[in-house]
């Protein structure tokens, strides 16, 4: 069994500064992190190949410092860390970046085939979440958003039993493997590393590959090149109006939310799609 | 699987981070294991940074370190409600290299350190707790973690887990410290934008100005205060022991308000943006409170050894030397292949023959005779600012009778022979 895992390194955006002039995120204003989605995906991975045994690869792409979130993965338990990092990749978005993960990904199977890719939903400075899909689609296997439990894996079969998160429930779903996970954050509680692995990954050098450590790939797919997404407008939403306290006795304050629940019933009607 | 490494260094702060630094580039394996989320996060100075030591790790340091400010100015201030006294030292031959101190903000400092101990060749694990020694036959064989299996062993385990240092408490080396050995000390990274800092302070770009404040500043208490310039921010901080603060049912946090509110203090903060908030322990025991720094397979660096001298604001440089020191006796274990403490003893042999335990054997009675004589900071600041006002006030008062005038009023405050005793008591606490 080998899991290849996806991860990025983000600005922490719990406590970015935005700029107020351009409306872009200033990065040098928030440390960078591994995406804390994709850190559940490498939590997952590990928790897998504690039952089927095997190894879990991570791939990134990004600056030379991304080597950062390769190293945390190591922490959590990966076994191997790739890096993508090369002029040639710079600007990338989420298509660009899906094909040159998908080419990566081909390198990686060669020396070891793949039957499971994870992804976190989202980069939480992004917030796209298309990336995962766009490397299933390049890759020609399921992918399978939104999953908040791997329920049973089956190396044998090559079959996975997975729960899905919708708008309005849930879906439990089997596929074959190979297949692409995307996670949610509920789907496991990230462990506290063990001190051999935290030595592991302060000693570990990650495997950086530039363009040329690919094959047959078309760099007019790459990078800024590659990347049709234009950003028409940015614009940082109006705060929120601060709410209303409600004063008075118990039965005073039940008597006035009555009155505002009543008022303000439409925003309560469940539409019938 | 428990690795065994040369050396285990607790807590990458100064002393940590330049006794791993030290060991690695003698090839030693070191892992250097921090608590924060990375180094400097925990890590909390007033802000001067001494060149003299840092330089005896990283030669021309401050062509690559993330520094503040060279400091070109050092002000002392005797402070009264509505005055001060100030005196002081501008030299634009520390503008220059290799300048004589600097500002910096430990938790960008501390990182960059950190990582010289990294390139190296030192493992460096944050957000790791050391909850104790392993000791097996007397000799400490390596530390346990909080992380699940957290033991790992080495031949040489350096305690540089600061102030409190409960490590070293463990093994015994010291009881839990008295609240007069402590100084509590809170801070503020206020931003202010480079102009105004400039301005306020009169300097130019990448000139930086300390200003040491007594007397008012901690409502006369023993401790000092400090105003200190970074390239775009100023730090402002209040400390006093910690026996002080209890017996004058001090809030810190009301002391720095007091300080910000303070019309000597306000217009140089004015209009600034609070960015930070820190408070930390400073161990102010001096001699006295030094533990027993070397041990079976163990020796006590820095802060955690107590090593900071209150009088000269010096500290970090101690912490530093200390660790250098630290390393090469490990070095010479090492050789020898012993590491007990009759052959780590040569680190405190070291340490007792360099200018860290002389300045504080110097100095060994200074905060006792002050904190047992309040009269210095709560009487004579008051005193001197209005001997100050009396003289420079033109009043038609000839100048001469205006000395003994000021000499007068001291004396009738105090009374002769009191002033004699408490001139010849501060003298003897510093000579």
């Amino acid at each position: 069994m080998h899991i290849v895992v996806c991860v990025k390194q983000v600005p922490d955006t719990k406590i970015i500064k935005i700029n107020p002039k351009t409306n872009t995120l200033d990065r040098r204003s928030a440390p960078a992190i591994l995406n804390p989605y994709d850190a559940h995906a490498v939590q997952e991975a590990v928790k897998i190949r504690a039952k089927t045994g095997g190894s879990i690869s991570v791939l990134s792409m990004g600056p030379p410092q991304a080597t950062a979130v390769i190293k945390k993965s190591i922490e959590i338990g990966a076994d191997r860390g790739y890096l993508l990092t090369d002029r040639a990749f710079a600007g990338a978005d989420t298509l660009a970046t899906s094909y040159a993960l998908s080419k990566a990904l081909e390198r990686i199977e060669k020396d070891l085939p793949v039957d499971m890719v994870i992804c976190g939903k989202h980069a939480i400075d992004g917030d796209t979440g298309q990336v995962g899909p766009g490397i299933a689609r390049r890759m020609d296997i399921p992918p399978i958003t939104s999953v908040i439990e791997v329920t049973e894996v089956n190396p044998q079969e090559k079959t996975v039993l997975l729960k899905r998160k919708l708008t309005s429930g849930y879906e439990f779903i089997k596929s074959e493997m190979p297949c692409l996970l995307t996670v949610e954050k509920e789907i496991n509680e990230i462990d506290y590393s063990p001190m051999p692995n935290m030595i592991k990954a302060a000693r570990y050098e990650p495997i950086i590959w530039t363009v040329n450590d690919l094959e047959n790939v078309e760099r007019t797919k790459l990078g800024l090149k590659g990347s049709p997404t234009i950003v028409g407008k940015m614009f940082t939403p109006p705060r929120p109006e601060g709410g209303k306290k409600l004063e008075g006795t118990t039965s005073q304050q039940v008597s006035q939310l009555m009155e505002i629940l009543l008022e303000k019933k439409d925003l309560f009607t469940i539409s019938k799609a | 699987m428990s690795e065994k490494f040369d050396v285990i260094v607790v807590g990458a702060g100064p002393a940590g981070t330049a006794c791993s630094l030290a060991c690695a580039r003698q090839g030693l394996n070191v892992l250097l294991i921090e608590r924060g989320e990375y180094p400097g996060a925990k890590n909390v100075m007033g802000g001067v940074l001494y060149r003299q030591q840092m330089e005896e790790l990283i030669p021309e340091f401050w062509k690559e370190a993330p520094l503040e400010r060279p400091v070109v100015e050092q002000r002392f201030w005797m402070m009264d409600k509505e005055s001060v006294v100030s005196f002081g030292y501008k030299g634009l031959e520390w503008a220059v290299e290799p300048y004589n101190n600097f500002t910096v903000l430990r938790a960008k400092f501390d990182q960059w350190f950190a990582n010289k101990a990294v390139e190296a060749g030192a493992l460096l694990i944050n957000e790791t707790v050391v909850t104790e020694c392993i000791v097996e036959n007397g000799q400490v064989i390596g530390v346990r973690t909080d992380r699940p299996d957290g033991d790992v062993y080495a031949d040489v385990v350096v305690l540089a887990d600061g102030v409190n240092s409960l490590l070293s408490k463990q093994l015994g080396f010291h009881k839990e410290f008295r609240p007069d050995e402590v100084a509590l000390t809170v801070m503020e990274v206020i931003n202010l934008p480079k102009e105004k800092i400039n301005d306020r302070f009169n300097l130019a770009d990448n000139q930086g100005c300390t200003i040491e404040i007594f007397g008012d500043s901690t409502k006369g208490n023993l401790g000092t205060a400090f105003l200190y310039t970074n390239k775009e921010s100023l730090n402002i901080g209040v400390g006093t022991t910690l026996s002080s603060m209890i017996k004058a049912k001090l809030k810190p946090y009301e002391l720095l308000d007091y300080l910000k509110n303070h019309p000597m203090v306000s217009p140089l903060i004015a209009g600034g943006e609070s960015a930070e908030y820190l408070a930390h322990l400073i161990p102010e025991g001096g001699f006295h409170s030094v533990p027993k720094v070397a041990g079976n397979g163990v020796v006590v660096v820095g802060d955690a050894a107590q090593l900071v001298n209150a009088i000269h604001r010096e500290g970090s440089n101690m912490a530093m030397h200390s660790g250098l020191l630290a390393a090469e006796a490990i070095i010479e274990a090492k050789k020898r292949g012993d590491y007990s403490e009759s052959s780590l003893n040569s680190y405190r042999e070291a340490l007792y023959n360099s200018f860290i335990i002389k300045d504080l054997e110097k100095y060994k009675d200074a905060a006792h005779t002050f904190e047992k004589y309040p009269q210095y900071f709560k009487e004579y600041v008051p005193m001197m600012n209005q001997a100050a006002s009396k003289f420079f006030t033109v009043d038609g008062t000839p100048k001469r009778d205006k000395q003994k005038q000021i000499i007068k009023n001291m004396t009738a405050e105090r009374g002769t022979l009191r002033v004699l005793q408490d001139i010849y008591r501060a003298w003897k606490a510093v000579k």
